[in-house]
């Protein structure tokens, strides 16, 4: 019997209790509630509450992309630098372009 | 106690007017007619089984086109109505208020839920047909974004009857649209949440045509043999994603200054209104280009096939793509030049404006090469596809007098502007889905809409199109802004206004000859027995009309740019390929639950419209049930039995 191509993107998923992502929502949650707290609870000076909470979101961003977002995974690591790439220059566009506009009330 | 919930309804339905007292009554009826035809016929099983639980995406399509046909009658009505009030001076048709409102709902209709979800539908309907794929590579989560563009589009059209429209435009500003200048919040409520309900589904559209197109295109095409078509919906999907997780957050923080007391966009409170205007236009530049990318796809479609050419400049097509989806993110400020920034800053953004009129203008030509030395055919989707040229290059052409920051002051919210983006999103988008409907109709349903009144639509639409919004220019010029709801006589803008009406009205007309054609053609139009109508290139049109429920009952092994043309040389040559036997086909199960999660959104965001917590919180705590619900579902898929497929083939004249 001729096999035909099957175009489906999506593989069947291993099985077994997916421990990545339910380690992956409790450091987020943990990581949320901590820049509350230092934002909230600790009267820091605010350029180092805004430091502080920045770094956090950036180890979120990190975990989102590694736990959740299949980083590590696919074929073409190509394709993951790439929208990697876009995605950084939207951010820094959005940014960046942001301070500069509102500068004059700053 | 009488007085009570007479003063609560008094507030919660809009009253006072006799234009919505007959809406409330045509909803209504329509409502109680829906229901009455439904039971009467016994067609209740058949709309939840084939259609409310659906997850094929010829049938999404469907039912996105059929709620954008229906939203734009309703956008439409609005414009009708604010042309009316417009056509002579000191006119007392709408008051203030409820102008205000009008064209608050009509812009954010328009774009919205006409705009977006007329693409979304034609863009289902064709790219897993074009790549020769059996589905999208989510079609659940395909099933969710209609549903959720669905109830969000409910929600924000129940606002006209129900607690108030927004009024502070589609573009909702702060501070008017803030809770200082807009202390009853319900009709602005309305906007941030039944944008934001459709705007999930839209996001979610993008990462699935996105994951779609990358992952499931048949053997042997490559990224550079996709059809132009395929490739502007790769690029809009692209721009989705970045775009609106933006638009998400704004219209998030804009809800908590309505219902948390924040002070995000406030005047008072540390809080800054022009970061409004940024954050919304930072989403909504790019949004310009969602809703005109896949049109330019469709026009090269149409083109090269009505052309009988191949596309010209494939490679340049696709790098102008990629040069406007990255330049569409560095323009957003040109929308705001005159709120105070620096000089620096108006040249960055006038400069990077005027640079994505290069690849534009790049894709333009490519089309005027495609008809050079073409056999042009006029069908209606091609008339659709030449008006567009010229017109929409007068809607660039003066977007450019309007990138110019220090001109820009002179034109600046007048009816120039408002001219100038009717004349792209018009002979832009409506002329390109008005274009792929009749282009794909036969694929959809599987008979062709009527030609003769088709070419009647278009030309009543095309030229209306023009003496609505070429006279509007020199109104601008003249002085008269957007969002006046009256104007004094004796400025000399009356004639020029009533004859902008006069074009508004006949738009109105084109439209409704194309509603009866759709009408006159599923009774008497022509069947479609090739699967082939047009003569087309691509792969969609190598599957009988209607496409069966798996597509292709074979997939198609691709060799060449335009695989349908190539395919059917080969035929004449008589090199065509010995048929395999069929294999059992798998296919995704229906699913209810795309729809009863986005019904409890609707719940959700009601409740939240009104601050009814009550309400709000367990509709949000119904939506997570669904989604906990769908986690257990292991059995979500079926196959297609070899025999079935022989006989739905066969039942096509495809097997002899």
């Amino acid at each position: 019997m001729i096999k035909e191509y099957k175009n489906t993107a999506v593989k069947p998923e291993p099985k077994g209790f997916p421990w990545k992502q339910v380690v992956g929502l409790f450091l987020s949650l943990a990581l949320t509630f901590l820049a509350l707290w230092v934002a909230l609870g600790l009267s820091l000076p605010v350029p180092i509450t805004l430091t502080v909470i920045v770094g956090l979101a950036i180890i979120q961003a990190l975990i989102q992309l590694f736990m959740f977002m299949h980083f590590t995974e696919g074929t073409d690591p190509s394709h993951q630098m790439m929208g990697i790439a876009f995605g950084l220059f939207v951010a820094f566009a959005m940014v960046a372009g942001t301070l500069w506009i509102m500068a004059f009330m700053l | 106690m009488i007085e009570n919930i007479k003063a609560f309804l008094g507030d919660f339905f809009v009253t006072g007017d006799p234009m919505i007292y007959g809406a409330d009554v045509s909803i209504a009826l329509a409502s109680i007619a829906i229901v009455v035809t439904l039971t009467y016929f016994k067609k209740w099983r058949w709309l939840w089984d084939e259609w409310l639980t659906t997850v094929d995406h010829k049938k999404i399509g469907i039912m996105y086109i059929i709620a954008a046909l229906l939203m734009l009658f309703r956008g439409g009505v609005d414009a009708i109505l604010m042309r009316t009030q417009l056509a002579l001076p000191n006119m007392n048709f709408l008051d203030a208020d409820h102008y205000n409102q009008i064209f608050t709902t009509h812009g954010t209709i328009m774009i919205i839920f006409v705009a977006m979800p007329f693409i979304f539908g034609l863009m289902n309907i064709a790219v897993p047909l074009q790549i020769g794929a059996r589905d999208v590579a989510y079609p659940y989560l395909n099933a969710l974004s209609f549903w959720l563009f669905f109830f969000g589009a409910m929600l924000f059209n129940l606002s006209f009857v129900i607690g108030g429209s927004p009024d502070a435009g589609w573009t909702a500003y702060a501070p008017y649209a803030g809770p200082e200048l807009n202390p009853s919040s319900v009709g602005q409520n309305y906007y941030y949440i039944g944008v934001q309900i459709s705007g999930i589904g839209s996001l979610m559209t993008g990462i699935n045509f996105l994951v779609t197109i990358a992952k499931m295109r048949a053997p042997g095409m490559t990224l550079f043999k996709m059809p132009m078509f395929t490739w502007s919906i790769l690029i809009t999907s692209l721009i989705i994603i970045f775009a609106f997780p933006t638009f998400t957050v704004t219209l998030a923080l804009g809800l908590f200054d309505h219902l948390l007391g924040t002070h995000f966009f406030t005047i008072g409170g540390g809080g800054s209104p022009m970061l409004w205007a940024n954050l919304f236009w930072f989403w909504g530049h790019p949004e310009v280009y969602i809703v005109l990318l896949p049109v330019f796809g469709i026009f090269s479609e149409v083109i090269a096939t009505f052309a009988h050419k191949t596309l010209f400049g494939y490679a340049t097509m696709v790098c102008s793509m990629v040069a406007i989806s990255i330049l569409s993110f560095l323009t957003w400020l040109h929308h705001f030049f005159t709120m105070g920034n620096t000089a620096p800053v108006n040249a960055f953004f006038s400069l990077s404006t005027m640079l994505i009129a290069i690849p534009t203008g790049v894709k333009i030509f490519n089309w005027l090469f495609t008809l050079n030395k073409g056999r042009i055919e006029f069908t209606t989707p091609m008339l659709w596809a030449l008006a567009f040229i010229p017109n929409f290059t007068i809607g660039g052409v003066t977007g450019v007098m309007l990138a110019m920051a220090p001109a820009d002051y002179q034109y600046h919210n007048s009816m120039f502007l408002i001219a100038h983006f009717h004349s792209t999103l018009i002979a832009g988008t409506v002329f390109g889905v008005f274009c792929g409907l009749h282009y794909w109709w036969p694929k959809m349903f599987g008979y062709l809409l009527n030609e003769k009144l088709g070419k009647w639509s278009f030309w009543v639409f095309m030229i209306s199109f023009n003496v609505c919004f070429m006279p509007m220019y020199f109104l601008g010029l003249m002085g008269m802004t957007r969002r006046m709801y009256t104007y004094p006589a004796g400025l000399g803008w009356g004639p020029v206004n009533f004859i902008i009406t006069i074009g508004a009205f006949g738009m109105g007309v084109g439209f409704v000859i194309m509603a009866w054609n759709i009408v006159w053609s599923a009774i008497k139009g022509k069947r479609d027995t090739t699967g082939d109508p047009w003569g087309g290139r691509t792969l969609e049109w190598s599957i009988p009309s209607p496409a069966p429920e798996y597509n292709f009952a074979h997939i198609p092994k691709v060799t060449t740019r335009d695989a349908f043309a190539a395919m059917k040389e080969d035929k004449k040559r008589g090199r065509e390929q010995k048929p395999k036997p069929f294999e059992p086909i798998h296919m995704p199960n229906n699913s209810g639950i795309p729809f009863i999660m986005s019904a409890l959104f609707f719940v959700a965001g009601f409740g939240f419209v009104f601050k009814w917590y009550w309400m709000g919180i367990p509709g949000l705590i119904g939506v997570a049930i669904c989604m906990i619900a769908r986690s257990f579902v292991y059995d979500d898929h079926h196959h297609i039995p070899t025999d079935e497929i022989e006989r739905t083939e066969r039942a096509t004249g495809r097997l002899s």
